[in-house]
């Protein structure tokens, strides 16, 4: 085969799966980042802190409450998402007029102390999450395995990327949020009250990163680090998107996500960097990203 | 970011030159009196995250460019510096410039890709970089891995002062933190130093102005990250070893911490930043993981009460321009 020896397709299609769900956590979380900074023009350095919340949310559910993990698929985001707008009410709408930079160092900040709380109480170590057995077993689609929660976590994050797509380019609510990026005083005297949109716009997001932490639950463990380690990569493929297109950080996302499972299989030993040496390249070629417009 | 302008001036028979020449004497005075006040090596460790600070301040402060990854430098040189001395045997002082040298090498690649982006995108950028060469460093044979280089010698500084000894360690280290000190003080009120605050202000005004505007930033971050390696380097020989903590993304984030505690934009504001974020991380060690969620408490209230940091608050309190 002109893969040559060590590569088998097995290897191949299990590495483009891999690659494919955590292409769906990087569409998912910089797709969060992209609405937030469209709306509040803030990078969100609590995305990942408040995507391992999500994990964990679906864990206290199963575990304290004993509710599965359909219930957190539903509960976990609305939770999450309401802290997200209690923090934005609280304290990053004190920002609002200052340079953007200091919001991403309140977030940093917050990223530290969420992840300093559950490192506290949960040490470094993962916790299971059980697949759901309503898609537990696999299918056999002749070239190889497909494991059924593994599809699911694919449609579904398609779906709700699409959906975000969709309500924020072609509804009506979408035209006011858009409106109110560009014009926020304008659309305030129509009558549309733009601070409970922002606050609103920020739970989205951030319900958004709380959803992909209940998808990843049961694939990687629910760890207190799991949304530091993730973070830089979702950085670097917002970059490589650009800032302002949320199509753009839907398709990068995915696509990076295949790239670095591609990699793991051809030049296993740069399967960590790729992404950041792809974002190298962008920089040179296009600096404002692939989809992003000329700042 | 906002902060004043900076006294252009060393003329010591100017207010400027006369506040600075009191505190530059104070700053001597307590860097003697230190080693016998404290733990000398807890002293030279603090002194190393003080010009780690001051560098990234450099940035910052100056040209108005947040990056979120400086530990790459602090790091990268640490590591080199380790290995020249351990492995090539080179004396301490060689062992320090290698250790430069890479991470102005460093900067200069970084810089190249990163200045054209401005802002959040900038700070974004260097996070991702750093993130590889975080990457680079686990893989990578000579750094050893998880288990870092360890037992670095600390030799003979020009082949004549012993290392071993602490009190000779100390000084050593504190004439280097004085060097990187007077270098950025020297850099911030030259000319070159007025055009960069010139773009911090504003940036199309010093385009029009006929100024490249891209060069100057560009050499601002290479001579920020030389000088973070420059402390990386010596911690290195200080601390006899190198480690993944160095390059790791916490320590990006600790710079900042001790950047905006002290204030931005200040020359003294890192310095005093970095001795408060060292001495939390030294006393509060007792509390594990909690030490985070109170140094990103401490980065949630700078942001939201006093932006402009210690130094900054009590110079705006008595009308000083710092």
């Amino acid at each position: 085969m002109f893969l040559g020896h060590a590569i088998t397709a097995q290897q191949l299609y299990g590495q483009l799966l891999i690659g494919l769900i955590n292409g769906s956590f990087y569409a998912l979380l910089s797709l969060g980042l992209a609405v937030i900074f469209g709306m509040l023009n803030i990078v969100n350095f609590a995305h990942g802190a408040l995507y391992m919340v999500g994990a964990f949310a679906a864990h206290f559910l199963l575990h304290d409450a004993g509710l599965n993990y359909w219930w957190a698929l539903i509960l976990s985001p609305l939770i999450v998402g309401a802290f997200g707008a209690l923090l934005e009410r609280t304290l990053l709408y004190r920002l609002r007029g200052l340079d953007p930079l200091y919001g991403l160092l309140l977030t940093f900040g917050l990223a530290l102390v969420i992840q300093g709380v559950f490192q506290n109480y949960y040490g470094a170590s993962g916790m299971p999450y059980a697949i759901p057995p309503e898609l537990s077993g696999a299918h056999n689609l002749g070239f190889m395995f497909l494991p059924n929660y593994r599809a699911w976590v694919i449609a579904f994050s398609a779906f709700v990327c699409f959906s975000t797509w969709f309500m924020i380019e072609k509804t009506r609510l979408g035209a006011y949020l858009r409106a109110a990026t560009e014009n926020p005083t304008l659309v305030r005297a129509f009558g549309v009250n733009v601070p409970r949109m922002i606050t609103l716009t920020y739970g989205f997001g951030v319900a958004l990163a709380a959803l992909a932490g209940v998808l990843a639950a049961p694939i990687n463990q629910v760890r207190p680090g799991m949304g530091a380690d993730i973070i830089a990569v979702v950085f670097a493929v917002v970059v490589i998107g650009g800032m302002g297109s949320i199509l753009g950080s839907i398709v990068t996302g995915f696509v990076l996500g295949v790239v670095e499972g591609l990699t793991k299989v051809f030049y296993p030993e740069a399967s960590n960097t790729v992404i950041f040496v792809i974002m190298a390249i962008v920089l040179l070629i296009k600096p404002a990203g692939l989809f992003g417009k000329a700042a | 970011m906002s902060a004043k302008p900076v006294a252009a001036t060393t003329n010591p028979f100017t207010r400027e030159g006369r506040e600075f020449a009191v505190v530059l004497a104070i700053m001597l005075a307590l860097i003697v009196a230190a080693p016998f006040l404290a733990y000398p090596f807890f002293v030279m460790q603090a002194l190393c995250f003080a010009l780690f600070a001051c560098a990234f301040n450099l940035l910052i402060g100056y040209v108005g460019l947040l990056s979120f990854g400086h530990a790459m430098f602090l790091g990268s040189a640490s590591y080199v510096c380790a290995h020249a001395a351990k492995v090539w045997g080179l004396d301490p002082e060689l062992a320090i410039l290698a250790g430069v040298a890479c991470s102005g090498l460093l900067g200069l690649v970084v810089g190249a890709l990163s200045i054209r982006s401005q802002g959040i995108y900038f700070a974004m950028i260097t996070v991702a970089l750093s993130q590889m060469i975080y990457f680079f460093c686990v893989e990578a044979p000579f750094t050893h891995g998880e288990d870092g280089i360890q037992g670095v010698p600390q030799g003979r500084a020009f082949g004549l002062i012993d290392l071993s000894r602490p009190i000779a360690l100390y000084f050593f280290t504190a004439a280097i933190f004085l060097f990187g000190f007077l270098a950025i003080y020297r850099t911030v009120n030259s000319p070159f130093g007025e055009i960069l605050k010139a773009i911090r202000e504003n940036e199309p005004r010093a385009i029009s102005l006929g100024y490249r505007v891209a060069r100057y930033k560009l050499a601002a971050f290479v001579l920020s990250a030389a000088l973070a390696g420059l402390a990386g380097a010596t911690k290195a020989i200080v601390a006899q070893n190198a480690s993944l903590t160095d390059v790791g993304f916490a320590m990006s984030g600790e710079v900042v911490l001790m950047t905006l505690l002290g204030g931005m934009g200040t020359l003294y504001g890192p310095v005093v930043g970095a001795l408060v974020v060292v001495s939390m991380q030294n006393y509060l060690a007792q509390f594990g993981q909690w030490v985070t969620v109170i140094q990103g408490a401490v980065f949630v209230a700078c942001v939201l009460t006093f932006r402009r940091g210690v130094v900054g608050e009590i110079a705006a309190a008595l009308k000083w321009s710092i």
